[in-house]
């Protein structure tokens, strides 16, 4: 109980130095967050130094970071420059369909994962056939892949629509799956890969185990040693690598959304990076890096809720 | 040497050649404009077909393999310079200041690496020293954390011992007894950092925030071809190919740099 209450305090100055770094990066901006205006051939100076002294941004640095930090604990998100809702509403209403797709990816890349897992461990020829596609999955460009799909799959073929979440005025659940299929093979591959050759070493490691030689030496067939004591073995460090990921999957989504013109959280992202929207970016990256720390923090629990060894050292 | 990292090291010493002969081997000038071969397809003359201005697209990747490669070696370089001083210092102090700097360390790592580079990078608007510098900045956690395990599993030996004993300051155990032996942890992660490195300028200028035309990179090449996918497909596939073969030769390298797994 003291490691869990340890653990969930220590992730608390973790975030801290997460926002710090955001405001300072936000900040760093040549014109500030008023950027947008400064360009704004209509806004005259006088308006400059008016909302400047409205919005706050007059006082120093560490009273507007400490504000802006308050009222983002309150949820008060601000409104976003490019169509001035509430931040947190656009934000919201964009979860959804990203949640649809990181969900079946991720299902997706841990069933790749196991399977190829298990068997690369056990199998010699299968072994090498892997090593080298999932060396090639790790070092595909995730949004070079997404194009190369859309053209041979959607466009060459034609087997699965080219991008969006659903056909205009055409909507259903057969629909829905068929625009999911692509995005979330793109988003899955790279995660497959680490993640296999991940669950290999770990089966090696299980494998040359005295447990598992026990197992044998008591008769159990090679099916059971490897699925029913080894697998078991190799299961929890493979779960926290699959939390630790969370932020690669951050990346990959921004970029897999935008290929696909995913109308998801990461969609917003990039599309409120071409219009300098910084509250909107603002809140986005403070919203990832609080899921990462987060789920970081669900896989240390977890192992220590799982394995006692973790717990003496605690 | 295994075979498949003999193969990588050998691609690369080739791709590397032609990046810095690439005023003599690429086959024509590398802005000239042949308005009468716009969108050329893939021929013998033009083996990778051209642009929408009439230019040689194998003359423009292998240009930009100058820019790509440059950010991804140099910006590992800094990774790594940055990344063993943080992890050195931390691993053999130890305390608070190693409490101090993982956290830190955590931090960066928790920041969603390509939102918070695509950030900066609009904010910044980096020419390509800066944007070395940008992904530089974000790639040394890892390092950090390697060699921080390795000078905390260095330091308890017996010949850190001597040197202490023998009264070497700190900073002379550490530089000349100890971070010599993290040399091989810090040369694999410093090879996947470069196809880190690539994988991350791609994506920035991919974006259009990182390099920027007429400068060409492996990136801002896919950045202007994704509109034209499905009519020219050649002038995306091809940048996204070498980039894709570049990055696979890193990793192999890298992993066969890795120490075999014992039994």
């Amino acid at each position: 109980m003291r490691f869990v209450v340890r653990r969930v305090v220590q992730t608390i100055p973790l975030l801290l130095v997460v926002s710090v770094l955001v405001f300072v990066l936000i900040h760093a901006t040549p014109g500030g967050p008023l950027t947008l205006y400064l360009e704004n051939p209509n806004v005259r100076p006088a308006d400059i130094e008016r909302l400047k002294r409205q919005l706050g941004l007059d006082r120093p640095l560490p009273v507007q970071y400490l504000s802006w930090l308050w009222a983002f604990v309150r949820g008060d998100w601000g409104f976003s420059y490019a169509d001035g809702r509430p931040v947190m509403q656009r934000l919201l209403e964009r979860l959804p369909a990203t949640l649809e797709l990181v969900g079946t990816s991720t299902l997706l890349g841990v069933i790749v994962a196991l399977i190829v897992g298990i068997l690369a461990s056990v199998r010699r020829g299968f072994d090498r056939v892997t090593t080298i596609a999932v060396v090639a999955g790790i070092s595909l460009p995730v949004f070079w892949f997404g194009l190369v799909l859309q053209l041979v799959f959607a466009n060459a073929l034609g087997w699965f629509p080219s991008s969006g979440r659903s056909t205009i005025g055409f909507g259903g659940f057969g629909d829905q799956a068929m625009h999911l299929v692509l995005p979330a093979i793109v988003l899955a591959s790279a995660q497959a890969a680490g993640w296999s050759r991940y669950l290999r070493g770990s089966m090696h490691l299980a494998l040359a185990m005295p447990f598992t030689t026990a197992a044998r030496a008591r008769g159990a067939s090679e099916r059971r040693v490897v699925l029913h004591h080894a697998l078991r073995y190799a299961l929890l460090p493979f779960v926290t690598v699959v939390l630790l990921d969370a932020s690669i999957m951050a990346s990959g989504a921004v970029v897999t959304e935008s290929v696909f013109a995913w109308p998801g959280v990461g969609g917003l992202f990039t599309e409120s990076l071409a219009k300098r929207d910084y509250t909107v970016l603002m809140a986005f990256l403070m919203c990832g890096s609080i899921v990462v720390a987060v789920l970081n923090l669900l896989a240390d629990l977890a192992v220590h809720a799982i394995d006692p060894r973790t717990r003496e050292a605690a | 040497m295994r075979r498949p990292a003999a193969i990588g090291a050998g691609i690369l010493a080739a791709m590397l050649l032609l990046a810095i002969l690439a005023p003599i081997v690429a086959p024509y000038g590398f802005d000239v404009i042949d308005l009468a071969h716009r969108r050329a397809a893939p021929s013998t003359s033009h083996w990778f077909g051209t642009d929408e201005l009439g230019r040689d697209l194998l003359t423009r990747v292998i240009f930009g393999a100058r820019v790509s490669l440059s950010i991804g070696m140099i910006s590992a370089v800094m990774s790594a310079a940055i990344g063993v001083t943080i992890g050195a210092v931390a691993g053999y102090a130890g305390g608070w200041v190693d409490d101090a700097l993982m956290r830190f360390t955590d931090a960066m790592l928790s920041i969603p690496r390509l939102p918070l580079l695509m950030i900066a990078a609009a904010v910044i608007e980096p020419g390509v020293p800066t944007l070395v510098v940008l992904v530089g900045l974000v790639g040394w956690m890892e390092m950090a954390r390697v060699v921080r395990a390795d000078v905390q599993s260095i330091k308890t030996t017996d010949f850190v011992a001597a040197a202490r004993a023998l009264g070497g300051a700190p900073e002379r155990v550490l530089r000349s007894h100890i971070l010599p032996s993290t040399f091989p942890a810090v040369s694999v992660a410093m090879t996947i950092a470069v196809g880190r490195g690539i994988l991350l300028e791609s994506a920035l200028s991919f974006f259009g925030v990182g390099v920027q035309p007429p400068t060409a990179s492996w990136g801002n090449m896919l950045y202007q071809a994704q509109t034209t996918m499905v009519t020219e497909p050649w002038l995306g596939i091809f940048p996204g190919a070498f980039i894709f073969l570049t990055v696979l030769c890193f990793n192999i390298l890298g992993d066969s740099f890795r120490p075999l797994p014992s039994g």
